[in-house]
């Protein structure tokens, strides 16, 4: 997708070609706190579109509210759609949606603590039905990617480290045999070089599995050097999106999410917030 | 052998016995607890609810005591996905204290309908267990029924049963994530509603296993309800999440019991077998609040 096919406004063609689609979606927590106030986005198949933005912006709610995980929450999508496949799966059970594909992988990894690495990837394969013979060779498979995870097959997952455990909470959505991936921050809290590995993972997860990732980032950087297209919240709403290359030589994002301003930082706050751009029923 | 230490394993085998029920009934607790958080009031009427059934179907349809038994269970089953479909789905994301009190509306509501399937009078529950006195213990002058070892062995063999369901089986792990995180649980597509149903049966027949005993040696009435009373200083030892801690709670409270009215009774009084466990469980509460196997709490931000 580039700009001028954005700013053209969006053709039904458009819509079938996503994966997923997200149109215009307000989510009310609590019955009374509005989080997102419109956010539209498009995921092609086989892409891998970041979501970016601050603290609080509104990423988790994002990913939540295409997961379902959101009722669990006291969250509700009370306006707009989100198709999956160009079918409306707002009605759909989290248990449903994995069935057809969808799956997240929550921020802070949540892995089963008390559950071993083994186990934990087989939890990931619960909702399958096709056979020990598949879920083993999956299980093999995941390993494969994650060699780190292989020594620490038989360790409790709430001993092993933060990195170890971010490798198998992916590693148990794999499990599922995803269509897409709903990868929640998958940076926080690791260390540079480990941040690099999990997205490397990432990415040959993307090319040779043909999984198709959205992943929530306040790692900007990183985010932006292996997705191919990001989309930027601020207070719930999307204030900027483009080609992973185009964002990176966007000055406003320079300043405001890579720290690369020549002209000294300015404060957050200084700064209007981007105008929503027209888009969805615009 | 002095009659002394007779009279000590004699007693403290007796402890063992009605520890027992009291692990069985803990068991019951910790099950549901762990998977849904709910602190299940009504686990002790569920037993009485159970033998109740059991009781009833044999006496109205004359039906042999391993019939009668299956069809219990399945009735058990019902109740929970009664339980889960009435109940629990309308009221997922409450506070644990709005949960607790729609099990003690539960636990009456149990009390009624059995009372008015089959009558509140006590009934005799005979499915068949021997009785009797042990031939060659009793030859050695330790008094223990044969109806009290069958029900350790069945409770024995109950245990073992689950922690193999738990450890080994598709379903088990899926419990065992649950217990461990909802949300991430949710997030595979485990579904918790399922869940629930599979636990509350697995409960409703920990409980049936626990009335058929009790029932078996005191008559089925309303007092079996009232165990569940020494199940909650079960749970305050044990820990409310752990299962071996839920079992070894039990005998330890069934047997300290049995002691203490023995060995304290003619110094402080006696009855101590009343109020025992609640003592215990107090002086645990002020050392080890987390149990002898719980977790120690911790906050995490
Ligand atoms: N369960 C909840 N109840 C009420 N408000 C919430 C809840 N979860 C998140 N929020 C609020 O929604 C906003 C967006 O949160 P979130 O989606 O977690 O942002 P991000 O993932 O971008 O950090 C925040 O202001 C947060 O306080
Ligand atoms: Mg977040």
């Amino acid at each position: 997708m580039s700009d001028a096919a954005q700013a053209s406004g969006e053709t039904v063609a458009d819509t079938a070609d996503a994966l997923l689609s997200v149109n215009n979606i307000e989510v009310i927590y609590d019955h009374v706190i509005l989080v997102l106030k419109g956010v539209s986005l498009e995921v092609p198949a086989g892409g891998i579109v970041a979501l970016l933005g601050a603290n609080g912006a509104g990423k988790t709610t994002t990913l939540k509210a295409i997961s379902n995980l959101l009722h669990a929450e006291r969250g509700e999508v009370t306006k707009g759609a989100i198709l999956f496949e160009g079918e409306a799966v707002q009605a759909l059970t989290p248990n449903d949606l994995v069935k057809r594909g969808v799956i997240q992988v929550m921020e802070g990894r949540h892995c089963f603590e008390h559950l071993t690495v083994d186990e934990n990837l087989l939890t990931g394969a619960y909702t399958r039905s096709d056979g020990r013979a598949g879920i083993q060779r999956d299980l093999e498979m995941v390993y494969d990617y994650f060699p780190r995870l292989q020594q620490r097959r038989t360790s409790l997952a709430g001993y092993t480290s933060g990195g170890e455990q971010q490798m198998t909470a992916i590693g148990r959505a794999l499990m599922a045999r995803p269509k897409m991936i709903l990868l929640d921050e998958p940076s926080m809290g690791l260390a540079p070089q480990l941040v690099e590995t999990i997205f490397d993972t990432v990415k040959r997860l993307n090319e040779q599995e043909g999984v198709t990732f959205l992943l929530a980032e306040q790692n900007t950087n990183v985010a932006l050097k292996y997705a191919t297209y990001g989309y930027i919240l601020e207070n719930g709403r999307v204030v900027l999106d483009g080609d992973a290359s185009a964002l990176r030589e966007n000055e406003d994002v320079k300043e405001f999410y890579l720290g690369l301003s020549s002209s000294g930082r300015k404060s957050y706050r200084d700064v209007k917030h981007y105008k929503r751009r027209k888009r969805w029923l615009a | 052998m002095g009659d002394s230490l007779l009279y000590f394993i004699e007693v403290t085998i007796g402890g063992l016995l009605a520890g027992v029920m009291y692990s069985l009934v803990a068991l019951g607790f910790v099950l549901i607890f762990k998977a849904s958080g709910i602190f299940n009031f009504a686990q002790g009427v569920m037993a009485l609810f159970a033998a109740l059934t059991l009781v009833g179907l044999m006496e109205k349809l004359g039906v042999p005591a391993w019939v009668a038994i299956v069809m219990t269970i399945g009735v058990m089953i019902l109740l929970a996905w009664l339980i889960e479909r009435l109940v629990l789905q309308h009221l997922v994301n409450q506070d644990p204290i709005i949960l607790f009190m729609a099990t003690i509306g539960l636990a009456y509501v149990l009390e009624g309908v059995g009372d008015l399937m089959w009558g509140s009078d006590v009934k005799a529950l005979n499915v068949g267990l021997p009785d009797g006195a042990v031939d060659w213990m009793f030859d050695l002058g330790i008094y223990v029924t044969k109806l009290e070892l069958v029900a350790a062995a069945t409770a024995a063999a109950l245990v073992a049963v689950l922690a193999v369901f738990f450890q080994r089986t598709r379903i088990g792990r899926a419990l065992r994530a649950v217990a461990d995180d909802h949300q991430a649980a949710l997030s595979v597509g485990i579904s918790l509603r399922t869940i629930w149903v599979i636990v509350w049966s697995v409960s409703g027949i920990v409980a049936l296993v626990a009335g058929i005993m009790w029932g078996s040696s005191s008559g089925v009435q309303f007092s079996l309800s009232l165990i569940a009373l020494k199940a909650l200083p079960v749970l305050i030892l044990g820990g409310f999440t752990s299962i071996p801690g839920a079992i070894i709670g039990g005998l330890i409270i069934g047997v300290g019991e049995k002691w203490a009215e023995i060995y304290l009774g003619d110094y402080i009084g006696h009855a101590i077998e009343n109020w025992f466990a609640y003592v215990l469980a107090l002086a645990f509460l002020l050392i080890r609040p987390q149990g002898l196997f719980g977790e120690k709490i911790i906050e995490r931000v």
